[in-house]
């Protein structure tokens, strides 16, 4: 039933996952700016020091409500199917991202360390 | 042989569908857009060790087919079937190269399931950023690739076992 072989496959997965998400939280850095964008169309840009609520109209009748509170971005409402957006966790991290899919809305963490490279290669 | 293999059709489009609502109600523990645990591959694995890849690949789409009218949509159908011609593709190459058991080549099945899904996802949005999702994705993958190749190997034994 098990092999040598799917010992060593499943040893060397879950190795490189946890690398992967050990180099992912040292990297880590609070963000300063959320990027909220559409169907891969650029909306708005939200600055995470300033808290606000922004309710987007996606399309005839579908919505999502983003807040902007102490730091933090969430998606506090939204009449999409899934509701996955909603229930995502707060956001803050430099990179990090809140998905809705049916309505294809990304919000995405940036600023931080990350806007000086992004400077540079402007 | 034909109605064995009816026998076992039935058998596995039936177990799918019992798979997938269960999947349904469970939560995942991180919320990743388009993603499910990937559960009903335990039929793909199944078929693939009992009659072959073409068969394998028959039940791959009659489940995604099937399921996807029943509990999802066509949005989500479209990950699923990304997640799935790519699991059954490498499942079957690794089914022939016999260099893993069923449960190795069932932890290939969840996690490029998993990643097929991930690169659907990316895609419709067009954020590349999605990818941030990818370790947690190859650790739920494999687990639950395991879990099923465990199970895999039970049901095909007691399968093999039955002449018709
Ligand atoms: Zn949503």
């Amino acid at each position: 039933m098990i092999k040598k072989n799917d010992v060593i496959l499943l040893g060397t997965i879950l190795l490189l996952a946890a690398a992967a998400i050990i180099f992912i939280n040292i990297r880590k850095t609070d963000g300063s700016r959320v990027v909220i964008t559409i169907d891969g169309e650029e909306y708005k840009t939200l600055d995470l020091n300033k808290d606000t609520t922004l309710t987007i109209e996606v399309a005839e009748g579908a919505y999502n409500t983003v807040t902007v509170k102490n730091g933090e971005v969430d998606m506090t409402e939204a009449n999409c199917p899934d509701k996955l957006c909603v229930k995502h966790r707060k956001i803050h991290y430099n990179g990090e991202t809140i998905v809705c899919l049916p309505h294809k809305v990304v919000l995405q963490i940036v600023g931080g360390e990350e806007s000086e490279a992004d400077m540079i290669a402007k | 042989m034909k109605s064995k293999r009816i026998a076992i059709y039935g058998l596995l489009v039936a177990l799918a569908f019992l798979l997938s609502y269960i999947e349904s109600i469970i939560p995942l523990p991180i919320p990743i857009p388009g993603i499910k645990l990937g559960l009903a591959n335990l039929v793909v694995v199944t078929g693939l060790y009992t009659m072959g890849g073409k068969e394998a690949f028959i039940l791959s789409i009659i489940r995604i087919v099937l399921v996807g009218f029943t509990f999802g949509n066509l949005s989500t159908m479209m990950f699923s079937l990304a997640g799935g011609f790519l699991s059954w593709f490498l499942m079957v190459l690794l089914y022939r190269t016999k260099v893993l058991s069923i449960t190795g080549v069932s932890i290939i099945g969840g996690i490029s399931h998993n990643i097929g899904q991930i690169l659907v996802a990316v895609w419709v949005v067009s954020n590349v950023m999605l990818l941030y999702y990818l370790p947690f994705l190859l650790v739920s993958g494999a687990v639950t690739g395991t879990v099923i190749g465990m199970l895999g190997a039970v049901i095909v034994k007691r399968i093999r076992k039955y002449d018709f």
